[in-house]
């Protein structure tokens, strides 16, 4: 059943994400830009879907080391897995647009920095992961690591901002200059990311379900 | 009280240990003094541009420096099982990671006062312009080093790979403290004082070594009896 589901959910996704690349490439091209400020249709919601998978990747971190159900320990792993393959996704295409406008592929610049930075705490988190056998002892260590991290990530963009700033200001709120009719087309793309994440993210729970379920049964046999 | 007195013996009993040994300490000075040694020939540089880096260079070797303090702080305690009987005294794992916490403190605040006038000596540079404000700095960037460095020594004790894991957990974690403490110590040695310009950096550091404390305080627990 939940099988099905995820097959329908992802379709789905693909689907949105297929006929979203297909409209916006049919945008006028933006009269600064061009062709290339259509990244940011899926630049912005990569980032956006980073940063949910690292609230939640916090909370199920807590989750754990309250009640010390390794169904936390599952989503905690598969948030950050994923968040961390969309935030090398926004870095990425960042990285491409700065190449187009400003002759760069990387900037020492706040925003970039600390992406980076981010990046460099989450791919820790799943180093420290491989780096510990024992499997309470792994989700433990982990989820404390993952707190760290996070209560860390406000401290590096404030301080990174003092730094120096170079990226662009927002453009949707505040008197931003998005245009107005292609939100429709930004908050689908949106829509298609997130849940594209969200069905990679149930993919990977289920991996992590399965290898738990391997573990037990390996220790059965070595005690018999 | 009594907290405070645990705290105090713990840190008296790994002093005591490392004076009676000093391995780590040795280890780290002449690591420090190396890479002192690294720099002033990979960038020949004139005193000007020492002066306007000095915070990124002397940080770097204060980092580099002491996580072998750090890294060896809990290792210590594996021979003869004794990380378990720490554990199993009758002292709260708060105390325990405050006063290991304090040991490596003094250590690494050990070895940055030593390398301190050597790096001026190699580079012709002055660091006794605002001494007491460099200190300061000093000892509130420092403070944040062994807090982070400290409960993250405790989680790697026992893994693979400890030596690599700890400098690779807790460098990305320092990325603020270290750059304010970078920003402030350009300034101070370059002469111009703590002012309305860089004085955010001083409260970033303060805030920095106040919520990792509290923090680490809170899930030293976790970390030491799962």
């Amino acid at each position: 059943m939940t099988n099905k589901i995820l097959y329908v959910l992802g379709i789905a996704a693909l689907a949105i994400l297929v006929w979203n690349i297909y409209t916006i490439a049919r945008l006028p091209e933006e009269t600064r830009q061009g062709e290339v400020f259509k990244i940011i249709f899926f630049h912005v919601p990569m980032a956006i879907t980073a940063m949910i998978a690292a609230a939640v990747a916090l909370i199920a971190s807590v989750g754990f080391l309250l009640t010390k159900n390794f169904k936390f320990d599952a989503l905690a792993v598969a948030v950050t897995e994923v968040g961390l393959a969309f935030l090398a996704g926004n870095l990425v295409t960042g990285s491409i647009w700065g190449r187009e406008i400003w002759g760069i592929w990387w900037a020492w610049d706040a925003r970039l920095t600390s992406a980076l930075v981010c990046w460099l705490l989450y791919a820790g988190y799943l180093m420290l992961r491989r780096a510990i056998e024992e499997p309470t002892q792994r989700a433990t260590f982990a989820a404390v690591f993952s707190i760290f991290a996070f209560i860390d990530v406000p401290i590096v963009i404030f301080s990174i901002k003092w730094w120096r700033t170079q990226h662009p200001q927002p453009v949707f709120w505040a008197g931003g200059s998005f245009p107005p009719d292609w939100t429709k087309h930004f908050l689908w793309n949106m829509l298609a990311m997130a849940l594209l994440g969200a069905v990679m993210i149930a993919v990977r729970l289920r991996q992590e379900e399965s290898q738990r379920e391997l573990d037990s049964l390996r220790r059965m046999a070595h005690a018999l | 009280m009594q907290f405070f007195r645990q705290v105090f013996v713990v840190a008296a009993k790994d002093l005591r240990a490392e004076f009676r040994t000093k391995e780590a300490i040795n280890a780290s000075f002449a690591f420090a003094l190396v890479i002192l040694l690294m720099f002033s020939f990979a960038f020949d540089i004139p005193v000007e541009t020492a002066r306007d880096i000095s915070g990124g260079l002397l940080w770097i070797v204060f980092a580099f420096a002491g996580t072998l303090v750090l890294n060896r702080s809990f290792a210590r305690e594996l021979p003869n099982d004794c990380l378990d009987a720490l554990i199993a005294a009758p002292v709260s794992g708060a105390a325990l990671y405050l006063g290991k916490a304090l040991a490596n403190y003094v250590l690494v605040l050990a070895v940055e006062l030593v390398s301190l006038p050597v790096f001026s000596i190699f580079n012709n540079l002055s660091v006794t312009g605002q001494f007491w404000e460099l200190l300061l700095v000093l000892a509130l960037g420092t403070w944040g080093l062994t807090v982070i460095g400290t409960i993250f020594s405790a989680l790697t004790v026992n893994i693979r790979l400890r030596e690599v894991m700890l400098p690779m957990l807790t460098y990305p974690i320092l990325v603020p403290a270290l750059m304010g403490a970078m920003q402030l110590t350009s300034a101070l040695v370059a002469g111009k004082p703590i002012g309305a310009d860089n004085e955010a950096w001083l409260k970033m550091l303060i805030g920095f070594d106040v919520v990792y404390t509290a923090v680490s305080l809170v899930l030293v627990e976790t970390v030491l009896v799962g």
